[in-house]
């Protein structure tokens, strides 16, 4: 039974007035979803994101090749053996020299120097603090002052990587740099953007 | 009746044009002991329409297309006639909207103006102040510089900090992996439409909330508690038109000096109102070797750099940077003191204010230069060794920043305050 107040129905009123509301809250809601939608990638964007293949024999010992991929900045750094050997006495002065956080580099880069091959470093040169690009500093020293041994500093917020993008402790910036998937199509060309199947 | 009398007439009767008039200009009543400081909302008002009117000539020449928009900026400067005084308007006017709405800011707090019943006027005015941070972010990405590009890249992937959604939520607000194209397009929309209406709308809510509680002053007292009994006029009240409105043009033409002044002889100020890298197109490959927002955003950026990262995670920076602006949401609440203005206020809610007002300018200062600017702090010294020093003392003025609202409810109370009197005084 409902109950009539000067000949309205006050419960029947409530209802078709919660009725409305909701349901036009739930149509405005619908209606939102494409203009919410449209601000993701595009479909060409996504499109851009493909593999980049790289030549690597024309890198010589100590020095950094810079190329793009997704519009990022990747870093592939031919490092000299004195680099690599110098990569295992950094381990004090690094936030997470264990490589703890798997996320920041694939299975088969799960190692002491972070790669595939000891001496070719390939990472994505984006600082993990706000995605500035790191300055490299590969010589030992110089304006870095006498206990800088190498690697890459982020003028943004001051981070500082080592040789094989550990971060510092201390550092702004969270975790390692990111090394992308990547294989080698053959001895000398590396392919950014995919993963390398067989080794572990 | 003449003629002039009947059209008004004819008007009134379709419009209420006269009675608006009265009630907010000619019969407004607005306290009589206004100094200085109350100056700055009517020019934050001339500002904002200032930047609609350069705004709108800006883009009859702007391309908001990444391959163009650095060479249309160009184009504006060298080739369009009279195109750099209109781009230098808009540019100046952006830093001097955030110099007025600072001093504005200033004044509402020192003389208590976000207290009961001005709460809700003091809200609008936050709310202003957080679309005006978002309208100037916006804006900063069109010239597709240097700045430009990496200040947008390090703003937005402060969203890919937030735990979980994070990544998903940048890469949605950037329409891409990275900035590009697709973020200066929607930037271009935001800075262009969407924001200013909002604005706009936000602006009318602050005006007529202001004139439904009335102006305070700088005594703090409310002047409708104090009428003629005849006319029911406040006795500390004069009409705002003649009275302010006169006074306002003095104070304008004085900011137009100071405007004018930096648009002909210093546009760019030594690199804070538009600085040295963006006049550099944009590279997405590169980033310049010191990078910092321009000088408004500073103080905020200051106390993002000084929050260190906890597990591994940037968000307590990001989360300590915005309670940096929202906590002046509550402010009105936070604020127990039984007098407003400053005038009544005892000494400890003074140091308090200085030593806040302090903190601004020195995490101001901060986020200006790279945070190795003063050198590390020995190693011998334990615990801090190694530290940044300009790290260090950003943390320390970051904890006086926020100890001055956190502790407002108990330092504001145990104030010894003084006795307000009834009526204003000069």
């Amino acid at each position: 039974m409902s109950k009539k107040h000067n000949g309205f129905d006050k419960d029947r009123r409530k209802f078709l007035l919660t009725a409305t509301a909701v349901t036009g809250a739930v149509g405005i809601s619908a209606a939102g979803i494409p203009f919410v939608t449209s601000m993701k990638p595009s479909e060409k964007a996504k499109a851009a994101g493909a593999s980049v293949a790289v030549d690597t024999s024309k890198i010589e010992k100590g020095t950094l090749l810079t190329t793009e991929w997704r519009g990022q900045p990747v870093w592939i750094l031919n490092r000299t053996e004195d680099m690599v050997k110098g990569l295992s006495k950094m381990e004090t002065n690094l936030a997470d020299p264990q490589l703890k956080v798997t996320s920041q580099q694939p299975k088969y880069c799960q190692n002491p120097t972070r790669s595939i091959k000891s001496d070719l470093l390939v990472v994505v040169g984006i600082c993990t603090h706000l995605g500035c690009s790191p300055t490299a500093k590969l010589q030992p020293k110089g304006d870095m002052g006498d206990n800088w041994t190498g690697g890459f500093f982020c003028p943004c917020h001051g981070s500082k990587f080592d040789l094989a993008g550990r971060v510092y402790k201390g550092s702004p910036a969270p975790t390692n740099l990111v090394v992308p998937p990547h294989k080698y199509i053959d001895e000398k060309t590396i392919l950014i953007g995919e993963d390398q199947k067989d080794e572990a | 009746m003449d003629r002039k009398t009947n059209l008004m007439t004819w008007i009134d009767e379709r419009l209420p044009v006269s009675s608006f008039i009265k009630n907010h200009l000619t019969q407004y009543y607005a306290p009589k002991n206004f100094n200085f400081l109350y100056f700055f909302g009517a020019l934050a008002i001339v500002l904002f329409a200032l930047q609609i009117l350069t705004g709108i000539f800006l883009t009859m020449h702007y391309k908001p297309d990444a391959l163009h928009a650095f060479a249309s900026v160009e184009y504006i400067m060298r080739d369009v006639s009279f195109g750099w005084v209109i781009r230098y308007m808009h540019s100046t006017g952006a830093s001097l909207f955030f110099v007025v709405i600072y001093m504005h800011m200033f004044r509402a707090i020192i003389y208590g103006s976000y207290k009961q019943p001005r709460e809700l006027l003091w809200i609008f005015g936050v709310l202003i102040f957080l679309l005006l941070m978002a309208e100037a972010f916006f804006g900063y990405l069109l010239p597709w510089g240097q700045m430009s590009y990496w200040g947008a890249q390090v703003i937005v992937n402060l969203f890919a900090t937030v735990p979980f959604i994070g990544p998903d939520l940048a890469e949605w607000v950037r329409g891409d992996y990275l900035v590009s194209d697709a973020t200066l397009n929607r930037f271009f929309a935001f800075h262009v439409i969407a924001l200013p209406l909002a604005l706009a709308g936000l602006i009318f809510l602050h005006l007529a909330a202001l004139h439904s509680v009335g102006s305070n002053n700088p005594d703090g007292i409310e002047i409708k508690q104090t009428k003629d009994k005849k006319t029911g006029i406040p006795l500390d009240g004069i009409p705002f038109h003649p009275y302010y409105t006169v006074k306002d043009l003095i104070g304008l033409t004085v900011f137009l000096i100071v405007f004018t002044a930096i648009i002909f002889f210093m546009p760019e100020v030594g690199g804070y109102f538009l600085e040295h890298n963006n006049f550099v197109p944009a590279d997405p490959l590169v980033t310049p070797a010191h990078i910092a927002p321009v000088w408004y955003f500073t103080p905020f950026y200051s106390i993002l750099r000084a929050v260190p990262p906890i597990f591994n995670s940037q968000f307590p920076g990001v989360a300590a940077m915005g309670a940096a602006v929202l906590i002046l949401f509550v402010v009105p609440w936070l604020d127990k003191s039984k007098v407003k203005s400053i005038r009544y206020k005892g000494a400890l809610y003074k140091k308090w204010l200085a030593a806040f007002v302090l903190s601004f300018l020195i995490l101001g200062y901060l986020g200006t230069v790279p945070s190795n600017i003063w050198g590390q702090i020995p190693n011998f010294i334990p615990f801090l060794g190694g530290l940044d020093l300009a790290t260090f003392v950003a943390r320390i003025f970051t904890i006086v920043y926020f100890s001055f609202f956190v502790l407002m409810p108990f330092y504001s109370k145990k104030d010894k305050t003084k006795p307000v009197p009834k009526r204003v005084t000069y």
